[in-house]
């Protein structure tokens, strides 16, 4: 009798474990991060859902590290979890290439040519497209109009560093409570190294020769990162070692920055007033340039894209279509807010009068996207695609790396000369193993 | 005739106190308050607005919000992820009791001269960090098809805290003088009656403790169920990973989701904290 009950129970547990497989519709599972356009995304879903009875859709939100190793081991051992996937322009091309992902074959009416050339391009390997942008972004100057002018200085659309400079020591006031600018000093190649990056792009320096040799021993880098590390130090917030997007982000929502260099994105929070005390005392400009305006700002777009291992590819690109359409924009816009639509993906987004009305950096942040152009980013040529990343798999390794000899050169426990030649060791050590050279 | 009562023995508070004591009372106070501040300050930004979790310096006086519950009820299925947590966690103890009893058992009443290098050998396993099992554990979960499924993380806990539950059950058993078992056996009773109605009742208190920890362990691990689960299996350790964005501020959202994720352990916690205590303790002043 009691075995009976044992066995019942173990029946009852079982049933209850593996209850998840049944399910009558085809199911798409989507890997995403916790971004603001993303959770609006999903917030959205019904509607396709509906448009597409028989397709429904379950969400995994993933922190962004997590999910670029989640995806990529998911990817690499065709593990099939996933039936869609967001990944950025710095994966796209090197999964492409590598026969991960499913190439993007969109519909006439979903228009892909309104999709930014230099985005499209990004996402796309030997002309086929393997990922759809959801939103995109560069880089710009976000800074506080009412600081410079009440310093008698205006800041120019298109500034130099030395510019920047002069600006950025009019508005530090630390006994008020104000830092002159505020930078990413936390490591990472997606972090410090993405502003790094354009900042040294500036200055004539690049990550790769045309022998694929790193060049971060070259003049132009120690130049550009020892203006980044004196800046910091006499106009930067203390404890910049650790700063990125979103701790900059709390800073000058609280009035604590005078100038933010970052992705254009931070515009729509940064003059959202119900996230920032200064929503009405922002203005924008473009990123600083020095000896050259090639790279000056960075191009990236999170995208959609679809796993080769998937097995429901066709209702995959539908949901992608869906969800990086015109429509799917005018939908936010009608439901959230003009102000409040994934920008920096299609160029009709800009066209929208209410969107312009709505979104006072509209044309700033256009200006910025039009500028950049990831094959032709530094001075000097460059063997490599990418503005503020090389699009090569040994990148994330040799960007790492390097982040953390700069961030501890910003903290002072090296000095640039040091923290460059470490990282030059680093790089170069990881381009021999790859067989580079 | 008359009735004489046992008093229970009351707490008077009349203690002698002198600067030593003073010093232990004070001291402890600060510990614990530094312990519960991590805590404390999470539930406060939890009923924050995002723009108030930022403000520096931190507010301490502010109009306590319930924004954040109302977001994370209507962006995620708090309760499937629990029931998940629940099925996991649950599993794994009853699991990880089932094999380390009998383990536990015939090392500390029938040792070997390999038992101490057996214990050593199970604690050292605890000792590699999990990452580096990630890939062949992965790969075999895909093989079998069961990845994003609570039946591998139920096998996966049981295997992570099996270590410490026999660990903990040997100690427990080695405290109970093996005479009594004998003396059961000389009275006839089979394997399984003396481990039911002679080992059992005066092992509870450590079985408790063990499956309580274990428990608790389960609950809290997220390395695994990050990495391998996804639509279906997530646990709460899931949940609360989600809330983290790298563009937009998540704090008092994050705060709020954790303090529901932690909610139902800390309750169950302080229900069982006598248990807990004892099993942590144990075999400490000997």
């Amino acid at each position: 009798m009691k075995m009976n009950k044992l066995a019942t129970a173990i029946t009852l547990a079982g049933s209850v474990i593996f209850s998840g497989a049944a399910a009558a519709d085809t199911e798409l599972v989507v890997a995403t991060l916790n971004n603001g356009h993303m959770i609006e995304m999903q917030k959205h879903t019904e509607v396709f859902e509906k448009a597409n009875p028989g397709i429904t859709v379950k969400w995994v939100t993933l922190e962004e590290s997590v999910l670029r190793s989640r995806v990529t081991t998911d990817i690499a051992t065709k593990g099939g979890q996933f039936d869609i996937m967001t990944i950025g322009m710095y994966e796209t091309p090197i999964w492409g290439k590598k026969g991960w992902l499913a190439p993007l074959v969109t519909s006439e009416a979903y228009d892909a040519d309104d999709i930014f050339p230099a985005i499209r391009n990004g996402l796309s390997h030997e002309g086929k497209m393997y990922a759809a942008p959801f939103y995109g972004e560069s880089s710009m100057v976000m800074y506080r109009k009412d600081l410079t002018d009440k310093a008698g200085i205006s800041l120019p659309d298109k500034p130099t560093w030395s510019d920047m400079e002069q600006a950025v020591a009019a508005m530090h006031s630390p006994d008020d409570g104000v830092y002159g600018i505020c930078l990413r000093g936390k490591p990472g190649w997606g972090d410090n190294m993405a502003f790094l990056s354009t900042l040294a792009n500036t200055y004539g320096a690049q990550w790769f020769d045309m022998n694929w040799k790193p060049q971060l021993d070259s003049p132009e880098w120690e130049a550009a990162v020892t203006f980044y590390v004196d800046l910091m130090k006499k106009y930067g917030p203390p404890g910049s070692a650790s700063n990125s997007f979103n701790e900059i982000l709390a800073l000058i929502n609280e009035g604590k920055c005078g100038a933010w260099i970052d992705a254009t994105i931070a515009a729509s929070f940064v003059s959202d007033p119900s996230q920032s005390k200064v929503a009405d005392k922002i203005a924008f400009a473009q990123a600083p340039v020095q000896k050259t305006a090639r790279g000056a700002n960075w191009l990236w777009a999170w995208a959609l894209a679809v796993p080769a291992s998937s097995t429901k590819v066709a209702e995959a690109t539908k949901f992608i279509e869906w969800a990086t359409s015109k429509d799917y924009i005018k939908l936010i816009g009608e439901t959230n807010g003009y102000g409040k639509v994934p920008t920096g993906s299609r160029a009709s987004t800009y066209n929208i009068p209410e969107f312009k009305a709505a979104a006072s950096f509209a044309d700033a942040e256009l200006k910025a996207i039009f500028s950049a152009n990831p094959d032709d980013s530094t001075f000097n040529k460059n063997p490599y695609t990418g503005v503020q990343f090389a699009a090569i798999p040994e990148f994330q390794a040799i960007g790492t790396a390097v982040g953390q000899q700069m961030a501890a050169a910003l903290s002072g426990d090296k000095t640039v000369k040091e923290a460059l030649a470490a990282a030059q060791v680093a790089a170069d050590r990881e381009m021999r193993r790859a067989g580079y050279y | 005739m008359s009735t004489t009562t046992v008093k229970k023995p009351v707490r008077t508070g009349k203690y002698t106190w002198n600067g030593a004591m003073i010093t232990r009372t004070v001291a402890s106070y600060g510990v614990a308050l530094l312990m519960f501040f991590p805590i404390f300050f999470m539930i406060l930004t939890s009923f924050k607005t995002e723009l108030q979790a930022i403000a520096v310096p931190s507010l301490w006086i502010f109009e306590p919000t319930l924004e954040n519950y109302t977001e994370v009820q209507e962006r995620s299925d708090y309760f499937s992820f629990a029931w998940n947590s629940v099925v996991t966690s649950v599993g794994s103890t009853i699991l990880g009791l089932m094999i380390a009893t009998p383990a536990a058992y015939s090392m500390a009443f029938n040792p070997t001269k390999q038992t101490k290098n057996i214990l050593m050998w199970m604690l050292s396993t605890k000792m590699m960090p999990a990452v580096g099992a990630l890939i062949p554990i992965y790969l075999l979960c895909q093989k079998l098809g069961l990845l994003d499924n609570v039946f591998a993380l139920i096998i996966i806990f049981t295997l992570m805290n099996l270590p410490i539950m026999v660990w903990m059950l040997y100690t427990n058993f080695k405290e109970i003088p093996s005479e009594i078992l004998e003396a059961s056996r000389m009275d006839g009773a089979t394997l399984w009656e003396e481990f039911r109605y002679v080992l059992l009742p005066l092992a509870m208190g450590g079985l408790a403790s063990t499956g309580l920890l274990c428990l608790v362990l389960s609950w809290n691990e997220a390395f695994w169920v990050l990495n391998l689960t996804s639509a279906n299996a997530g646990t709460l350790a899931s949940l609360v990973a989600s809330y983290s964005s790298p563009e937009g501020l998540f704090w008092s959202k994050l705060s709020a989701v954790s303090v529901l994720a932690i909610a139902p352990i800390v309750i169950f916690g302080w229900f069982s904290q006598k248990q807990l205590v004892q099993g942590l303790t144990f075999g400490a002043v000997k």
